[in-house]
C-alpha cells in the first residue's frame, strides 16, 4: 500500500513535469515529513485522498527521516534556494522557525493572498495557542498533536492488588510500591520523552513556569527558571523512585517506548500517539489516564501542553502564487472535519478541530475506545495560563537534550538533584543567550 | 634547469588531471573552506542574520569544559580503538599464518565483518548488549551484574570501544596477515637454528620486520577513531549518557545538526583538521624514524 502510494506520487510528478505549463496542468508542490511506520503510511493515504478531491493540484509527500532531520534538511534546502513547500517541523522547534522572517509564510498570509479562509478559532485552543504569534495569528498549520499521558497494565495492578488507578504522585508511589512487593512485572516503572514529561507537561500542569517571559511567548530575553522548588521536588521524587528501584530510566526521547508494551514495566508515561502500537503489541489490558499531579502542590492540576508537529510553508525566490494557493488548499482540507476526526482516530493524535472532537463524541467513539479522549481533557480542562500555554524557546531542542544529560547523571548518582538542576539551568541559558545573539537583527 | 616535459602543450596534461582535481576540489577544497569561513561567523540556523565574529568561537570553545571533555573522550577512545583492533588483529594474523587445516576458510570469515558498514555492525551489537534485549545484556542482569550502557557511562564507552574495534579488527588482519607472509623464511629458520622459542622469534624478528605494516595501521586506525566511528556511536549511544561517549566528531554534528549553531560547528571541524594534520604529520616525523623498511 505504501509502497503503491509512493509509486503513484513518482509517476504523477514525473507526469506534471514532463507537462508544459498551461491552464490545464497540476501545480505541484513538495511536503516533507518525518513521521515514519504507521504514522507515515496515514499521511500518505491523506495525501492522496487530497490529490484525488481535486484537480488544481498535487502534493508529493516524503518521508526525510526524524523529526530533527526533515527540519535541518529543510533548512539546508532554503538555504541552497530550493526547501519544499510545507515541512513538518516538531514542537521544540517552533521558535526557530518563527524567528526565521523571510524563510516562512504563515498560515494568516497564506489565506489572505490565496483568498482560502482558513478561521484560527475552529482549532482547539491549547494547539491554536501553541502555533500562533503575539497577535494572536496562526503562523505555523497545526498537524499532529498529542498530550503526554500515564499507560497503565491493569493486569499487573490486579495482580498486586492495587484497585485504583493513581491521580496523585502519592497514589502512583504508593502503587508502585505494591506492584514492587507482588513482583507483577521485571520492572515497575519508567518514562519516555523524559524532558517533555517530567518538566514541559509537569510545569503546565503544576502551573509553574519552566521559563520567564511566559515561557519565552513574552520574548527572546526569557531565562530558565529550572531551580524552581517544584522542580527540585519532583525530580528527586523521580530520583528517590529510582534509588527504591521503583523507577527505570528508560534513555532519552523515546528509547524506553517499548517497556510499556512488551509488559517489562507496568506503568509508563509517554504521548498519546502511542495508542496504535500499545494497542497492537500489548498482550494485557492496560488504560490511559492523563498525568498525575503533586497534589501538595495544586489542588486542581491545570491543562497540559501539546507535543508533536506543525506544518510551515518555505518560501524560494521562483515560488508562484498557485504553489502558495496549493499549500493553502491542502491546510483547508486537512482541517475539514471528517479528515481531522479520521486522523485523530487512526493516529491517536488529539482532533484539531473543535468539529472534529464534536463528531467522534457524538458517534460514541470515546464510548467505544474509553481513554481515547484523556488528552483532550487534559489539554483542555482548564484556560490556559502564561505557564501552561505552551513554550517558546530558541535552542529547545538543546535545551531538551541538556534536562537530559544532567538527569542522566543524577540516576548515574553522579551529582545531587540541586547540582543538576543548577547546571542545566546555567547550560540552558547560555543556549537562550545564544539564539538571542544569533537572532537579533 | 628543469627538464622540460614531454608534451608540446599544456592543455592536454591539464586535462587529463581535471576530472581528479574538480573531485578534489569539489568534495574537499570547497567544504573545508566554507568550514574555515563559517568559523568566523555567527549565523541563525537559516543564514538569514550574519555577523563576522572573528576567533569568537573558537575561543568559546577553549573555554567550554564540555568542549575539553569531549577531546578526552577522543583520546581515550582512539587510543584503546586502535590498541584493541590492532592487537587482536595481529594475533588472529599470526595464528591464521599458521599451516593449518581449512586455512582459508578461516581467513575469509575472519575478514567478512569489514563488509559491515559501522551502523549496521552497531545494530548487531545492541542485540548482544541491550539490557532487555541483548543475549549478553540479560545474562548479565540475570547473574545479578547491574548491566545498562545506556545509563552508566563507562559500560556506554566500553561497549563502543568493543563495536568500533571489532569493525576495524578485519581490515588490520589483512595487512598484518600480507605483512607475515612477506617475511623471507629463511630469516625465521636462520633464528629457528640459532635456538630462538617462537616467543622470542616474534619479537626479535617478525615484530620489528613487520613495523612499518604496523606503523601504517596505527595512522589510519587514528583515523579511522577519529572520523570513521560516528555510525557506531550513533547507532549505539548517540553520544550518551550524559556526554559519555561524545566524541569531537559527534559534537561536531550535533552542535551542527541538530543545535543548528554552524559557527561553532565549524570552529570545531577547524580544530579537528588541525588536530589530525598535526597528529599525523608527528607520527611521520618521529615515529617513522624508529621504522625497519
Amino acid at each position: 500500500m505504501h509502497r503503491r502510494t509512493l509509486l503513484a506520487g513518482a509517476a504523477l510528478a514525473l507526469a506534471a513535469a514532463a507537462q508544459p505549463a498551461g491552464a490545464q496542468t497540476r501545480t505541484e508542490i513538495q511536503f516533507w515529513y518525518g513521521l515514519g511506520g504507521a504514522l507515515g503510511e496515514r499521511v500518505q493515504e491523506q495525501v492522496a485522498r487530497f490529490n484525488a478531491s481535486q484537480d488544481r493540484y498535487t502534493v508529493t509527500a516524503t518521508f526525510r527521516g526524524s523529526y530533527v532531520e526533515v527540519m535541518t534538511g529543510a533548512i539546508a534546502a532554503w538555504r541552497a534556494g530550493n526547501p519544499p513547500h510545507i515541512a513538518q517541523v516538531f514542537e521544540v522547534g517552533t521558535a526557530t522557525m518563527m524567528a526565521a522572517g523571510p524563510a516562512i509564510k504563515p498560515v494568516w498570509q497564506l489565506a489572505q493572498e490565496s483568498g482560502i479562509a482558513i478561521d484560527p478559532a475552529k482549532y482547539l485552543a491549547g494547539v491554536r495557542g501553541y502555533y500562533s504569534d503575539t497577535q494572536g495569528r496562526l503562523v505555523s498549520m497545526p498537524h499532529n498533536s498529542s498530550s503526554a499521558l500515564m499507560w497503565v497494565n491493569l493486569d499487573a495492578f490486579e495482580k498486586a492488588g492495587v484497585r485504583e488507578i493513581p491521580r496523585t504522585w502519592r497514589e502512583v508511589r504508593a502503587a508502585a510500591e505494591k506492584l514492587k512487593a507482588a513482583n507483577a512485572t521485571p520492572c515497575v516503572m519508567t518514562t519516555t520523552w523524559p524532558t517533555w514529561v517530567m518538566f514541559e507537561q509537569q510545569s503546565s500542569i503544576h502551573d509553574v513556569g519552566l521559563a520567564t517571559k511566559a515561557n519565552g511567548f513574552g520574548g527572546m530575553d526569557a531565562e530558565l527558571n529550572l531551580t524552581h522548588p517544584f522542580f527540585l521536588k519532583h525530580v528527586q521524587f523521580l530520583a528517590d523512585l529510582q534509588r527504591d528501584g521503583l523507577f527505570r530510566y528508560g534513555g532519552r526521547d523515546g528509547a524506553a517506548g517499548n517497556l510499556f508494551p512488551s509488559g517489562e514495566c507496568a506503568i509508563s508515561f509517554g504521548s498519546s500517539a502511542a495508542r496504535a502500537q500499545i494497542e497492537r503489541d500489548a498482550k494485557f489490558r492496560w488504560a490511559s489516564v492523563p498525568l498525575p499531579y503533586h497534589d501538595d502542590v495544586i489542588q486542581t492540576p491545570r491543562n497540559g501542553v501539546i507535543g508533536g508537529a506543525s506544518l510551515w510553508a518555505l518560501t524560494a525566490r521562483n515560488r508562484t502564487p498557485a504553489e502558495y494557493a496549493a499549500v493553502a488548499a491542502f491546510y483547508a482540507f486537512i482541517s475539514r472535519p471528517e479528515e481531522d476526526q479520521w486522523w485523530h482516530q487512526v493516529t491517536g493524535y488529539v482532533p484539531l478541530t473543535l468539529a472534529a472532537y464534536e463528531k467522534a463524541k457524538a458517534e460514541g467513539y470515546y464510548e467505544r475506545n474509553p481513554g481515547a479522549d484523556a488528552a483532550i481533557i487534559q489539554l483542555s480542562r482548564a484556560e490556559p495560563t502564561p505557564n501552561s500555554q505552551g513554550f517558546r524557546l530558541g535552542g529547545f531542542v538543546e535545551i531538551r537534550n541538556i534536562i537530559q544529560e544532567e538527569l542522566e547523571k543524577v540516576f548515574q548518582g553522579q551529582q545531587t538533584v540541586p547540582q543538576a538542576l543548577e547546571t542545566a539551568n546555567r547550560r540552558g541559558n547560555a543556549v537562550l543567550r545564544a539564539f538571542e545573539r544569533a537572532n537579533r537583527s | 634547469m628543469r627538464k622540460r616535459v614531454i608534451f608540446s602543450d599544456k592543455g592536454l596534461p591539464y586535462l587529463l588531471l581535471a576530472p581528479q582535481l574538480a573531485i578534489t576540489f569539489v568534495f574537499f577544497f570547497w567544504p573545508a573552506g566554507q568550514a574555515i569561513w563559517f568559523s568566523f561567523l555567527r549565523q541563525d540556523a537559516f543564514g538569514i542574520r550574519t555577523t563576522f565574529v572573528g576567533l569568537e568561537n573558537f575561543a568559546a570553545l577553549l573555554e567550554d569544559p564540555l568542549y575539553l571533555a569531549s577531546a578526552w573522550n577522543t583520546a581515550v577512545f582512539s587510543f584503546w580503538v586502535t590498541l584493541v583492533s590492532m592487537a587482536v588483529a595481529l594475533g588472529l594474523a599470526v595464528l591464521a599464518d599458521r599451516h593449518i587445516r581449512g586455512a582459508g576458510v578461516y581467513k575469509t570469515l575472519l575478514i567478512w565483518p569489514y563488509a559491515i558498514a559501522p551502523a549496521v555492525a552497531a545494530v548487531l551489537w545492541i542485540f548482544i548488549v541491550h539490557p532487555q534485549v541483548g543475549l549478553l545484556g540479560r545474562f548479565l542482569n540475570g547473574i545479578g551484574i547491574a548491566w545498562d550502557y545506556k545509563l552508566d557511562g563507562g559500560q556506554a564507552m566500553l561497549v563502543v570501544i568493543v563495536a568500533s574495534a571489532w569493525n576495524q579488527i578485519p581490515y588490520n588482519f589483512l595487512f598484518f596477515l600480507a605483512g607475515l607472509q612477506s617475511i623471507p623464511r629463511s630469516v625465521l629458520e636462520a633464528a629457528a637454528i640459532d635456538g630462538a622459542g617462537p616467543q622470542r622469534r616474534f619479537w626479535t624478528v617478525i615484530f620489528p620486520l613487520l613495523s612499518p605494516t604496523t606503523f601504517f595501521l596505527l595512522v589510519v586506525n587514528i583515523v579511522f577513531a577519529f572520523f570513521g566511528t560516528f555510525g557506531v556511536i550513533d547507532a549505539l549511544t548517540k553520544g550518551g549518557p550524559a556526554k559519555a561517549t561524545e566524541t569531537l566528531i559527534y559534537k561536531a554534528y550535533i552542535d551542527g545538526r541538530v543545535n543548528l549553531d554552524l559557527g561553532s560547528s565549524s570552529a570545531q571541524s577547524v580544530v579537528l583538521m588541525l588536530a589530525v594534520i598535526l597528529l599525523t604529520a608527528i607520527q611521520f616525523r618521529y615515529i617513522e624514524r624508529k621504522v625497519h623498511y
